[in-house]
């Protein structure tokens, strides 16, 4: 008998356990090896999907655990769905996660793109530009509200050396114009670093011999960018793009630090409503359902984008 | 002799330690991190001395407040042996089984609700409201005040451009008008080379600060929560023309006479303001004066202090708490007899020397009481016309949703006050509902 690992872990088997092991096939030792993750992944994750769903159609509250509940059948989903505050939200989402995504990509690319040529005290750069990202974001969210502070803020301040307009005459999160763009600033300085390193991954997978060969064909500068380096670099920029959408669909610490969801509801993101709803008000069986719609919508959107993203990668 | 000195400290620590309950335990009480919070750490050291039991304690800021200890109520936690929960808790803590009653304890240990001041009774003890059902010894008696500058209002420059100005004596403010009108003359004045601003004021939005501030002007134009109590009739009550036109005020003053940026600000802030020498005038709670009275910079001769001015009526916002056991803690008795040791009038008196707000008779009564603090007269005063918020199990939705409807109004400039106050009714209607209220 050769001394193989495999022989080894044979004759390190207990032999009652080798006579129960004798006889299963290899799937169902498979399965026995597999069991404890799907255990887990049906206890922590389908379990209360299930559970979730169930609640989606009561009245049920978890502070009251000894309140009758009651099956209200789609009345929570009707609720949501046409109560116009929540269709607020929904656009404050909306507004929030478009821009943050088309600033972060512009910035995060072109970013990138300078960093990716070589020169004098790069490594140095790409650092100084990815610290942002380290950040906890109760930290950041925390430290903007003083830069946007009227009175003493460096923001205001930086804009009135730009622009001349009074620091103390605006409030970026007081005022119901600026405080959208506010919290869209914050999160774009917060994690364009995150793009930007996708994106520079992207970058330097591109093979040199690429650009040699138009260098070749006489291609300009301008045709290599559009026709070898944006559609390379085009797959990990979508990625960049589903991480950062399914995470600020969901955002909440960042925002709530900075603006509580005020001034009224203007910044109130469906993420913070759901949490007022679901640990405030305690209306578990409301926003339950409220959770299932928030969670169809990021899934239906993410796998429709997912399909898209494998096509780009086909190509 | 060093003998003899250990046999009597262990009679003594025999004899405490019989005084309380026969096992001492370490009891953790539970309340908001704020300044009362320190002088009643050093209060308690003299119940850990008598009962051999020891004292930890649970400090959570102001803003986080409510949602820690609720989550911890509502999970059956025991890290809290004794909560000093706020007052519109007493409904959910009541019906929802977190509190213990405490009738028959306060019978067998000749503990009378009758010691306390009555508006402190009713609104940190009893549930159903006015019933005699307790489920909390009065605490912490506060409501919402006022202070301001005394010195720039003492100042014979500024006294006589006031007068130029509006016609009048520049004096603590005697109605809500008058409070904007002196407001509005500090707003954007130059005072010792600064520019300085009207009033801090609550706005906030995440937990109760906007409900809190604009309710002091709401209950001085009679704004009511049902036409009737117990009735949950809320329309012509929370939208009567008084309640719209008390609303329109609040947004005036915080558009007229706020200093920039004020459009979050709650305790903190209203005292940063204040500190900073940025406003003339501040509200904020009872609790806070103590320690602004003391403060070197503003306190002293520079300060002074009033109660909610009134309109229509008098009329302030309630603040305070009453002192619970948790029904989830396994130390009830221990903890019971902290609250037996607190109810004692010696003990009072020093919760009110300390810092503490009592609402015993025997320290608000006492002749000397109103003397004792520039600001003592003020609090009796305030005491006598409080209004609280509801407090019904489900208080944390209805504060919600009053906190999203001002603050949409006030702040973000959404609508009208009419529309404002019309959905709150709605918001309110739909919650009873589900409570089977309505």
């Amino acid at each position: 008998m050769t001394d193989s690992p495999l022989t080894r872990a044979a004759e390190a088997t207990p032999p009652h356990l080798a006579r129960r092991i004798k006889g299963l096939s290899d799937r169902a030792i498979a399965w026995i090896f597999v069991a404890p993750t799907i255990f887990l992944l049906l206890a922590i994750n389908i379990f209360p999907l299930i559970w979730t769903i169930r609640l989606s159609f009561t009245n049920f509250r978890a502070n009251r655990p000894n309140r009758e509940v009651e099956w209200v059948g789609l009345r929570n989903y009707e609720r949501i769905l046409t109560d116009s505050d929540i269709w607020l939200n929904m656009q404050a989402t909306a507004h929030f996660l478009f821009w943050t995504l088309f600033f972060q990509v512009l910035i995060g690319f072109t970013l990138a793109w300078l960093i990716n040529k070589k020169f004098r005290g790069n490594d140095l750069w790409t650092t100084i530009i990815v610290l942002p990202m380290m950040l906890s974001p109760a930290v950041v969210g925390n430290f903007w509200t003083f830069l946007y502070q009227p009175q003493i803020g460096l923001f205001n301040y930086a804009i009135e050396f730009l622009t001349g307009t009074p620091a103390s005459s605006f409030e970026m999160l007081g005022s119901v114009t600026l405080a959208p763009w506010a919290i869209v600033i914050v999160d774009t300085w917060m994690w364009t670093p995150f793009v930007m390193l996708i994106c520079l991954a992207g970058l330097r997978s591109i093979p040199d011999y690429i650009y040699e060969a138009a260098e070749i064909d006489r291609a300009s500068k301008w045709r290599q960018f559009w026709t070898i380096t944006v559609p390379m670099v085009l797959p990990f920029l979508m990625l960049a793009v589903l991480f950062r959408g399914i995470e600020n669909f969901k955002m909440f610490d960042l925002v709530v630090q900075l603006t509580g969801g005020g001034p009224g509801s203007i910044t109130e993101l469906a993420s913070i409503n759901l949490k007022r709803e679901a640990f405030e008000k305690w209306r578990t069986g409301y926003s339950s359902a409220y959770a299932i719609i928030l969670f169809v919508t990021v899934f239906g959107l993410a796998s429709i984008y997912v399909k898209a993203l494998n096509k780009v990668k086909e190509r | 002799m060093k003998a003899r000195y250990l046999a009597a400290t262990a009679a003594v620590a025999l004899g405490a330690g019989m005084a309380g309950t026969a096992r001492a335990e370490d009891l953790t009480l539970c309340w908001a991190a704020w300044d009362p919070a320190n002088a009643l750490v050093e209060l308690s050291k003299e119940f850990e001395a008598q009962s051999g039991h020891t004292m930890s304690f649970e400090f959570v800021p102001w803003p986080n407040f409510a949602d820690r200890m609720l989550n911890e109520l509502n999970s059956g936690g025991k890290l809290c042996d004794l909560l000093i929960g706020d007052s519109q808790w007493i409904g959910g803590g009541a019906e929802n089984g977190h509190y213990v009653k405490l009738n028959d304890f306060f019978d067998a240990e000749g503990i009378s609700m009758d010691d306390f001041a009555p508006a402190t009774v009713y609104a940190y003890s009893t549930w159903p409201k006015g019933t005699p059902n307790y489920y909390a010894l009065p605490a912490m008696g506060d409501a919402n005040g006022w202070f301001y500058r005394k010195d720039w209002f003492t100042d014979p420059e500024i006294m006589a451009a006031y007068k130029e100005a509006t016609g009048e004596d520049l004096r603590e403010p005697q109605s809500q008008l008058e409070l904007m009108q002196i407001a509005k003359f500090f707003q954007g004045r130059e005072i010792g080379g600064n520019t300085v601003y009207g009033v801090s004021i609550f706005t906030e939005r995440g937990s109760e600060g906007i409900t809190m501030g604009a309710t002091g002007a709401l209950y001085t134009w009679g704004f009511k929560y049902e036409n009737t109590p117990g009735s949950y009739d809320m329309e012509g009550a929370v939208n009567s023309p008084e309640a719209v036109e008390a609303l329109e005020f609040y947004k005036e003053l915080y558009e007229c006479c706020t200093p920039p940026g004020y459009t979050n600000s709650y305790m903190g802030e209203s005292l940063d303001a204040f500190k900073s020498g940025q406003v003339a005038m501040a509200m904020n709670w009872f609790a806070f004066f103590p320690g602004l009275y003391q403060d070197p910079d503003i306190g002293g001769d520079k300060i002074d202090f009033f109660v909610n001015p009134p309109q229509n009526m008098a009329g302030s916002t309630l603040g305070g708490q009453g002192i619970s056991v948790v029904s989830y803690s396994d130390k009830q008795e221990a903890a019971l007899d902290y609250i037996k040791w607190f109810a004692q009038p010696e003990v009072q008196a020093k919760w009110w020397e300390l810092g503490g707000y009592s609402a015993h008779n025997s320290v608000l009564n006492d002749p000397g009481f109103e003397s004792s603090q520039p600001f003592a007269g003020d609090f009796l005063v305030a005491m006598q016309d409080v209004q609280d918020f509801w407090q019904e199990p489900a208080y944390a939705e209805l504060l919600l949703a009053m906190q999203k409807r001002l603050h949409d109004y006030v702040v973000a400039d959404q609508g009208t006050a009419q529309e404002a106050l019309d959905k709150l009714i709605e918001d309110w209607t739909e919650t009873f509902e589900d409570e089977g209220k309505l």
